[in-house]
């Protein structure tokens, strides 16, 4: 109809009053510019915790001790567990397997204390994990065997205790006390994800089992299991529950355990991600409410102040549609040009974001998604039209002989 | 029947003002041939503006029959009217009202834009702006002509869609006397050249001497009609 014409009038009303027109669309520009970042800190997270998951290894699955909320008394996981899952005829998806004891510890040295999570752990642990040592050696069959006092630290473990992160070797440090001699350094994985990685330390199983965390009879905490390759993953979960099932006598359907494999901690990491970045979206997004209102309210000075052009217009034959149409035109533009200017805003807030974790080590990079850009697009020409609408049927509804008068 | 392009019996506006009725109009009858020029003066409060909108279909009267130009038009919905305006009715008001921030085409153009004309606006926007002799003038903003000026460009836009009859509700009000006086006399050879029916609503008595027929009112009836 008169699409284009309108578009050009609406424009010209706009810029005619432009410090106006900036104001209006500010709540427009920042909410659209907030829910944009957000998303994008949100985009950007899930994809660092992703990364890390995934970094662990493609082809992990780790089995834990309890099945679903009604499964009463599981039974532990013991070693012997963790041995019938080493068995290659009754699980030839696996290649290896890790029980593992776990439990947050008081390391101390010289009078320098600092808690760590610890970990007692057997010799294929480090093949399992793909645990890189930037020196020493890791724990052997030797160690395991003697129960001996050994540990591998982390490097920001050896920062807090021994005030270095390189030439621990040989040191001795206590843990809960007791001495223990460093044969090894992790090399550094990086921080967020799961907590600190860089913040622990292993000791051998069956000296955990002895004089830190004693579980009693052979049990362990969690066995971590590697299957062949990532396409194996999904047959060693089979092999490993059926081993188990056999070996705690459950019923059909009532495992006493769990397998956790990669694609689960990625899911449940996607899926908190994704709740968080939806949720404080929506509370950015409220402020695209405001903005609607404000231009709500703007539109309706708009509409008293050009009383007397409405009326005008009617008189040369104007309808009330073309009215309502000249004025959604005018608020819906606005809005939108508040989101478009808002989506700018944001981008520019996930660059900020990014270069403050970067500058702060932190492995998070903002990214601007699609999909957010065309919500927010979206939204902001519904805000217009909507918050729009009633001071546009306020103007066509205005009787061209009282609107002539109007001084 | 287009013998009348004016044919109105009996109108009766009333409208309440808060609790109180006002009878702007008691029942006035008015017949007006193609091509006449004629004036409606009377003190305020006659009912004059009431029956001028009422004439130029801005309103609708509470009883009371009215054809413009043959087509009974006196119980139309409100789009209805806004389209017999676009076609049959052109105004030019005291206070000009021109869209302040465009030119004097866009101006003349409008009429046309909501009568659906979707070609050749502009041409027509141009020829009718030239002949009220304003060719040098199409893209000028109100703010960038004289009173006289702005009148005739209200006039031009007047006539952008052929109407039947063209309203000037004190279309010298404004005016110096000497523009005043070209508007006039443009006005009165527009209706000699092509037969526009002319009315004029003023209370300015030099501008009724000059019209042919004076319809006077007061408080909402005729009282003289020659």
């Amino acid at each position: 109809m008169l699409s284009l014409l309108n578009f050009y009038e609406a424009l010209d009303s706009l810029s005619s009053n432009k410090l106006r027109s900036a104001l209006t669309v500010l709540g427009i520009v920042i909410g659209v510019g907030a829910v944009i970042g957000i998303m994008a800190v949100g985009a950007g997270a899930q994809n660092t915790i992703t990364g890390q998951i995934s970094s662990i290894g493609t082809n992990l699955l780790f089995v834990l001790r309890g099945g679903t909320e009604d499964i009463r008394n599981p039974k532990p996981l013991t070693i012997h567990d963790a041995e019938a899952i080493a068995d290659p005829f009754a699980a030839p998806s696996v290649v290896g397997v890790a029980p593992v004891l776990q439990d947050t510890l008081e390391l101390s040295y010289a009078g320098e204390s600092t808690f760590a999570q610890s970990f007692g752990v057997t010799s294929s642990y480090n093949s399992v994990s793909n645990l890189a040592l930037s020196e020493g050696e890791f724990i052997s069959e030797a160690h395991i065997l003697g129960r001996a006092a050994v540990a591998v630290i982390g490097p920001d473990t050896a920062e807090a205790l021994l005030g270095r992160r390189e030439g621990v070797v040989g040191e001795t440090i206590r843990i809960e006390g007791q001495p223990f001699r460093v044969i090894g350094l992790m090399a550094s994985r990086g921080g967020s994800g799961f907590g600190n990685q860089d913040n622990q330390v292993m000791v051998p199983l069956t000296t955990a089992q002895t004089r830190l965390m004693s579980r009693g009879r052979d049990r362990v905490d969690m066995i971590m299991v590697k299957a062949g390759s990532p396409e194996t993953v999904p047959s060693a979960d089979q092999e490993i529950a059926s081993i188990l099932r056999t070996r705690h006598r459950t019923p059909i359907g009532s495992d006493d355990f769990t397998v956790f494999t990669q694609e689960d901690f990625l899911t449940t990491a996607g899926t908190i991600t994704g709740v968080l970045t939806l949720f404080l979206g929506g509370i950015a997004g409220i402020s695209l409410l405001v903005g609607g209102i404000g231009i709500m309210n703007i539109m309706l000075v708009s509409v008293t102040e050009r009383t007397r052009e409405i009326g005008l217009r009617k008189a040369v034959g104007a309808r009330k549609r073309d009215i309502l149409f000249q004025f959604l035109t005018e608020s819906s533009l606005l809005s939108l040009a508040g989101g478009l200017i808002g989506i700018a805003l944001g981008w520019g807030l996930s660059l900020i974001v990014g270069a403050i974790a970067a500058a702060s080590n932190t492995d998070l990079t903002p990214t601007v998604t699609l999909d957010s850009v065309l919500l927010a697009t979206l939204f902001s020409a519904a805000v217009g039209l909507f918050f729009g609408l009633y001071p546009a049927k306020r103007a066509a509804d205005l009787e061209p002989v009282e609107a002539l008068r109007y001084e | 029947m287009s013998e009348w392009v004016i044919d109105a019996e009996a109108l009766v506006k009333t409208y309440k003002m808060g609790e109180v009725e006002v009878h702007a109009l008691r029942g006035v009858s008015l017949k007006v041939r193609p091509g006449e020029v004629l004036s409606i003066m009377g003190p305020s409060g006659s009912g004059k503006s009431t029956l001028m909108n009422l004439v130029g279909c801005l309103d609708r009267p509470s009883t009371g029959r009215y054809r413009l130009d043959g087509e009974l038009v006196s119980d139309l919905s409100d789009d209805e009217l806004a389209e017999i305006r676009s076609r049959k009715v052109g105004f030019v008001f005291q206070s000009f009202n021109l869209l302040g921030r465009q030119t004097a085409l866009a101006n003349v153009e409008l009429p046309m834009r909501y009568a659906g004309v979707a070609r050749g606006r502009r041409q027509r926007a141009t020829e009718a702006l030239e002949a009220v002799g304003l060719g040098d003038r199409l893209h000028h903003r109100p703010n960038e002509l004289s009173g006289g000026q702005q009148q005739r460009v209200a006039i031009a836009r007047a006539l952008i869609n052929r109407p039947s009859i063209i309203l000037a509700d004190e279309p010298t009000g404004n005016l110096d006397s000497k523009s005043g006086d070209e508007v006039i006399r443009y006005l009165l050879g527009l209706n000699k050249e092509s037969g526009t029916t002319l009315v004029f609503v003023t209370h300015d008595p030099e501008i009724a001497a000059r019209t042919k027929r004076i319809v006077r009112l007061f408080d909402g009836e005729i009282v003289e009609d020659k």
